[in-house]
């Protein structure tokens, strides 16, 4: 075996290790889903056991598994759309009508992400309380947009800033107006791109957990709330705490691998010339 | 079908002045190409007529009517960009037809003229392929297209053929020509390649440091180039300098002494010359002859053999390098020691501030 070879074999080696270390939780839930309680808990933990579905019902039972979903739904699209919306023409004007401080803006953006959330929940939560936000799909569709608001921007704006500004020029010298310029040029052109940044905003927005756990209760509960409502009223339950969770993510786990392909596609994205 | 005229156009970019004040009057029909070396703001100066960049000073005319203030697409202009700029996510016929989509123009008539300029363009095979599936050579052509469709007052081309390789080139721009007098346009044409220049522009205009420099037909810009750097910058092989000294002057002559050594007696110019005063003498490859008897000895240093001519790199007395054209078929090597002889008729004076000093009078002296 040459060295590259030996060199690719051991980069594969530890991509499968990495891959598989963080899948192993994901599994385990799973698995753990299907255990009897007792079963669950025991120590050392047994991957030998007869499958149940006794968690799954229980869990159904308890809660309106569907109605968190739908709300789950709504916010992770509307959300998305919305950051999407806002997100379009604030990228646009950076990447093509730079200033001295676009890099400045782009920067102060991200870094609202380094501000723990939980540092701004009482404003927020007294701002949506005398707004009448509280519980609603609307207002969770607001602060979950604005809060993945700089990481779409950045996405969008760095390809933005593939497409060479004289594509652009040209569409001018066309009669193209500014939307025009931005529906018919910009949108087509770093579409791959745009699906690309969409997916992962929703899949952002499907996980956020802090906001809606502490902004709704139950009209406009998530599945995330849904999920942490069997972490402990009645003691651990670890194998319905499993089936929830699983059922949490089974859509957005669907979602992801069904969506893949565009996301990579979208990634790489470039060389539009 | 429009005139252009710029009145004492100024462009500033924050607190450099890019261009420096142009007049500039473009006939209805006119094939004028902007000149000049990269930076000298003949590009600033084609996308201040297109609109894409705004007037800091002065005013813009088309057809008579100020247009500083109206969008590009409102000029009735359309341009060619050097790197074409096709939209990438459409066929080639959404390409041209685009303006005229924008312009509400309905399906039916769009297809008819995309089609039409397709076949004038001899690419109607190419309509449905995307831009990513053209060569270099057609998507030059789509841009041409793209701008032919929407019927424009005038078309600016900035560097269009930069591109493409010297095959493609030399084609594209006999096509450029036929396409001219066929669409019988205003064609404005920036190029830093003073050879498409000479080929195919009525008029040219060289600009350097934001100014004109010279504004002419390509031959008397060749014959009698203002300034060094006209003289310097038009004809291939460049012009060869010399610097020099007046010796004596006399009414039938003057004669120059050259820094390289030798003298050399040129007809009187109509501008008084004093004696003692520095000039350059500026001579064309072309007007260098190989000649035994020539005043000025010389060795060969390089060769570049063209065939039908040569270009002879020679390096004169005290290390004055220059060129020289010989016809092809004449026996010489690198190393060879000759004579030159300069046609005295087609010599060029410039004076200290690099302006000329007006052509000799012809027949005078001698």
């Amino acid at each position: 075996m040459n060295r590259s070879s030996k060199i690719t074999w051991a980069v594969a080696l530890l991509g499968w290790a990495i891959a598989l270390a963080m899948f192993f939780p994901i599994g385990w839930m799973f698995l753990t889903s299907f255990k009897p309680e007792i079963v669950a808990v025991s120590t050392p933990p047994t991957i030998v056991f007869s499958p149940t579905l006794e968690n799954y019902s229980a869990v159904l039972r308890r809660a309106d598994y569907i109605a968190f979903a739908r709300h789950s739904v709504a916010v992770a699209l509307g959300a998305t759309v919305l950051a999407l919306l806002l997100a379009i023409p604030g990228a646009y004007s950076m990447a093509f009508h730079p200033t001295k401080r676009t890099r400045d803006i782009l920067v102060w953006m991200m870094s609202t992400k380094m501000l723990p959330a939980v540092g701004v929940l009482v404003p927020i939560y007294l701002l949506w309380r005398d707004l009448h936000l509280l519980d609603t799909i609307f207002g969770l569709i607001v602060i979950d947009g604005l809060s993945v608001l700089p990481i779409v921007v950045w996405m969008l704006f760095s390809f933005f800033q593939e497409i060479p500004s004289v594509i652009l020029e040209a569409a001018r010298m066309d009669g193209a107006t500014l939307f025009g310029e931005l529906l018919r040029i910009v949108v087509p052109i770093s579409g791959p791109g745009i699906l690309a940044t969409a997916l992962l905003s929703i899949i952002l927005c499907w996980n956020e957990a802090f906001w809606s756990l502490n902004l709704t209760t139950v009209k406009a509960a998530t599945l995330t709330v849904f999920t942490a409502s069997f972490s402990s009223p009645e003691g651990l339950f670890w194998a319905k705490l499993s089936a929830a969770s699983t059922l949490s993510i089974a859509p957005i786990l669907v979602f992801g691998w069904m969506s893949q392909r565009q996301m990579v596609r979208g990634l790489s994205f470039g060389g539009v010339k | 079908m429009a005139t252009i005229e710029l009145r004492n156009v100024k462009k500033s970019f924050g607190v450099q002045q890019i261009i420096q004040g142009i007049d500039l009057k473009i006939a209805d029909r006119e094939f004028v190409a902007l000149v000049g070396p990269s930076g000298s703001g003949k590009s600033t100066l084609l996308r201040m007529i297109a609109g894409l960049e705004e007037v800091s000073e002065g005013a813009l005319l088309i057809d008579g009517v100020p247009v500083e203030h109206v969008p590009p697409a409102k000029r009735g202009l359309a341009m060619v960009f050097q790197s074409y700029a096709l939209y990438p996510q459409m066929t080639v016929a959404e390409n041209m037809g685009f303006n005229l989509r924008l312009a509400g123009v309905p399906k039916s008539t769009r297809d008819e003229k995309v089609r039409a300029v397709a076949r004038v363009l001899e690419m109607e095979a190419l309509l449905q392929r995307k831009p990513r599936q053209l060569s270099g050579g057609q998507m030059q052509r789509v841009a041409i297209g793209r701008a032919m469709t929407r019927q424009p007052k005038a078309f600016l081309l900035d560097e269009p053929l930069s591109n493409l390789d010297a095959g493609l080139q030399a084609q594209m721009r006999l096509e450029l020509v036929r396409l001219h007098q066929e669409l019988n346009t205003t064609m404005i044409y920036v190029t830093h390649d003073q050879l498409e220049a000479m080929t195919m522009a009525d008029r040219i205009v060289v600009l350097n440091n934001g100014r004109i420099e010279q504004s002419g037909t390509p031959l008397e810009l060749y014959h009698h180039p203002a300034t060094v750097f006209v003289a310097g910058f038009i004809g291939a092989p460049k012009m060869n300098f010399l610097q020099s000294e007046v010796a004596i002057v006399t009414p039938r002559e003057v004669t120059l002494t050259l820094l390289d050594g030798g003298s050399l007696a040129v007809p009187v110019p109509r501008r008084k010359l004093a004696e003692g005063e520095n000039v350059t003498l500026g001579v064309r490859p072309e007007d260098i002859v190989v000649d035994p008897e020539g005043e000025f000895p010389g060795q060969i240093e390089i060769i570049e053999h063209l065939g039908a001519w040569s270009f002879l790199h020679v390096r004169m007395g005290r290390g004055t390098k220059v060129v020289a054209v010989a016809p092809g078929d004449r026996p010489s090597r690198a190393g060879d020691r000759l004579r030159l002889r300069l046609l005295r008729q087609r010599l060029h004076l410039f004076d200290k501030s690099g302006m000329a000093i007006e052509d000799p009078i012809p027949g005078g002296g001698l």
